[in-house]
């Protein structure tokens, strides 16, 4: 397929690599390809780029330099954090809180910890996707370690109120993480005056590269490290620097911290078009979530499925995704859907658009355009679309029979 | 990304025969809109005895799409005796081949024919209750469907087992229970040679509550300003979630108990229970 053609709506998987970015990176490939710990001037002069790049990554999140360690990307973040504190309170308090709609990233390490003697909360989210502050008030106990809750959900990009789970950590004596992969460069972060204790973030979801990413971590937080062998990030991450990669997160900070209010602005009203336009020229659409990142919509179209959607779109060079169980592998929809309890009518037809500074209004309108024939094309096969059974009614399987005890399918009904 | 073949993607693009064929002789249904594809075939035979059209409407992803345009290819013409033997495999093979993860898709197919066939048998009888026992709940698996799947397609593993039925794909409560019927079904194939098992569906009701609630329900909670909306339907356990003025209203549970579960048992099933969203059961539902 040619890069030029494809109309990229998947910009919560990953970004285009900024021009700049990648220009600011290409000398440290081949002429300054010195390693920044050695004595010589050579390698030497390399850590100053590496600890400007530092700097705009802290300016970009209102940090302090010493405060950042940079890391392979989002998932060693956030493995980083959660492991790091559980093992630096030495096994003493034994639980974490988290959500039902986080990433993987956290989800899976969770399950991982509850076998391996932990206690996991994970709490429960309202059919807006707004997480249940109550609950997560209620979860908090005296054996709490970490409460590990993302700044906004990347498949509905629904934002959570990080402050105010901040003042109840803090005032709880309990440490706080937020995965915050989808927010940062997209929304203001100043956590100068927010009370977070660790917050992971992944370049190339902000127009770095893949491979690199970093983790806040607040001064005085206690970490043991993940990786041990090197005094690199100050003893907090061994291994010798991913040099361009750092350079291009730091130009990749700068760019987003310079221009963060325009263009959050601009793709708000870019989203906006694409959501009214869909929502007035396609039947049974629904949109998953409410409070959004700026660059995200997550749309259901009532009784066909999603991946036949994304099928349609993709002969027409249109990038997008899926929560649909079928475009996974998995049998089940998205656990985020579930969680947020979007009705099974409209469970399996999500797609999610996510968009960039890249995206046109030529773009959004041409999908815009194209959207309702498929919808069309999709619905006129599809035995549940009312008007489709004029002559005869579904003699089939309505839901599924009954939940066998401990199912995780549908631990958001139970 | 799945590697589809041109042929599936060619099925998916341009699907043979979508549609309903008035007064069919033959239908069969499988699958269910919260598992996410379901199939109806549907059958006109000639004055021979062979089928002169056969129509499908599918739910579902690209290859559920190919393979129900396949099915409907490669019965037309035949005899229903003749059609009895297509197998998954040759709906499979008829595409150049599906992802093993995609195979499910063609047991789909299998089990619509099957279906349909019965359906004729019974001279168009509404299709009988799940005769079979429960095996994989999160996805509505029978043992008869995984039985056959084992018999007709050699199938040695639980992922095997799980790419061709879905049964086990859910919260996977069920796989020492298939890892059983595979050794069984295997155990026996080894001895006989492998013999077919007869068909069986998985059905029930999910139109007849979508129409009860437009026809009896939700006019009356519009004019409050109120709705309801189905979260999921499991077996006999219909979730609802009441929205605008209902979701506030203190009533509500009486609403849902002496309103939407009554008029539901009226019209549906006598069985039904209605609990709200959010695990309220009501109060001697």
């Amino acid at each position: 397929m040619n890069a030029n053609r494809v109309i990229y709506l998947d910009n919560n998987a990953t970004t285009r690599v900024a021009p700049e970015v990648r220009d600011a990176m290409l000398p440290f490939f081949s002429d300054f390809y010195g390693n920044p710990s050695s004595i010589h001037t050579f390698g030497g002069q390399v850590k100053r780029h590496v600890e400007k790049a530092r700097e705009e990554l802290a300016a970009l999140l209102g940090a302090q330099p010493d405060e950042i360690v940079f890391t392979a990307g989002g998932s060693e973040s956030d493995n980083q954090a959660i492991r790091g504190v559980l093992e630096a309170l030495g096994g003493k308090k034994r639980h974490l809180v988290t959500s039902r709609v986080e990433h993987p990233a956290v989800r899976s390490l969770g399950q991982h910890l509850s076998k391996i003697g932990y206690r996991v909360t994970e709490i429960g989210v309202d059919r807006d996707g707004a997480l249940d502050i109550d609950e997560l008030s209620a979860a908090i106990g005296d054996d709490t370690a970490l409460v590990s809750i993302m700044w906004a959900n990347n498949e509905t990009g629904v934002l959570f109120p990080i402050e105010k789970i901040g003042d109840l950590c803090r005032a709880r004596g309990v440490l706080f993480h937020t995965d915050a992969v989808q927010a940062a460069g997209k929304v203001p972060i100043d956590l100068s005056r927010m009370p977070v204790d660790l917050l992971s973030l992944s370049g190339h979801k902000l127009h770095a590269p893949k491979g690199i990413g970093a983790l806040y971590v607040r001064r005085g937080t206690p970490l043991i490290p993940l990786i041990i062998g090197g005094h690199q990030e100050r003893g907090r991450r061994a291994g010798t620097e991913n040099v361009p990669g750092i350079v291009g997160l730091g130009t990749a900070a700068r760019l987003a911290r310079e221009n963060l209010d325009r263009e959050a602005k601009e793709l708000s009203e870019l989203r906006d078009r694409l959501e009214r336009g869909l929502l007035d020229r396609c039947r049974g659409a629904r949109v998953n979530g409410k409070n959004r990142l700026p660059n995200t919509l997550n749309i259901s179209f009532e009784f066909i499925e999603g991946e036949s959607i994304l099928l349609h779109l993709d002969e027409l060079g249109i990038a997008a995704s899926s929560g649909s169980a079928c475009t996974s592998g998995s049998l089940e929809p998205s656990h985020v859907l579930r969680a947020m309890g979007v009705p099974f009518t409209s469970a399996h037809g999500s797609v999610r658009f996510s968009l960039s500074r890249y995206n046109t209004r030529e773009e959004i309108d041409f999908v815009v355009e194209h959207m309702p024939r498929i919808v069309e094309r999709l619905r006129a096969l599809s035995p549940f679309v009312p008007e489709n059974n004029q002559t005869r009614q579904w003699q089939g399987s309505a839901g599924n029979p009954s939940c066998a005890p401990g199912c995780g399918r549908c631990a958001s009904d139970h | 990304m799945w590697d589809y073949t041109d042929k599936v993607m060619d099925h998916f693009r341009n699907p043979r025969n979508v549609g309903v064929i008035e007064n069919a002789d033959a239908v069969g249904e499988v699958g269910s809109l919260s598992c996410g594809d379901a199939l109806r075939l549907m059958i006109k035979l000639g004055p021979d005895g062979r089928i002169a059209d056969a129509k499908f409407q599918t739910f579902g992803c690209a290859s559920a799409i190919a393979s129900s345009s396949a099915l409907t290819e490669l019965i037309k013409g035949k005899t229903l005796e003749e059609a009895a033997q297509v197998t998954n495999q040759d709906i499979a093979e008829f595409l150049g081949g599906l992802p093993e993860q995609k195979m499910h898709c063609s047991v789909m197919g299998r089990d619509a024919l099957l279906a349909a066939i019965e359906n004729y048998k019974k001279g168009g009888a509404a299709q009988p209750r799940q005769d079979s026992r429960l095996v994989c709940a999160c996805m509505g698996v029978t043992e008869k469907v995984i039985e056959r799947a084992i018999r007709e397609n050699r199938l040695k593993t639980v992922d095997e087992v799980t790419h061709y039925t879905k049964a086990g794909g859910g919260c996977g409560g069920c796989i020492p229970d298939i890892e059983a019927i595979l050794k069984r079904v295997n155990a026996e194939m080894e001895r006989a040679g492998g013999a077919p098992a007869k068909k069986l569906t998985v059905f029930e009701k999910i139109q007849k509550i979508q129409e009860t609630l437009d026809r009896e329900i939700r006019p009356a909670l519009r004019q409050d300003g109120g709705d309801i909306e189905i979260i999921d339907i499991e077996g006999d356990r219909v979730v609802v979630s009441l929205r605008g003025t209902c979701s506030q209203c203190r009533l509500s549970t009486v609403t849902l108990k002496d309103v939407v579960q009554a008029k539901l048992r009226e019209f549906v099933s006598p069985n039904l229970i209605v609990v709200e969203d959010g695990n309220r059961p009501l109060e001697g539902a």
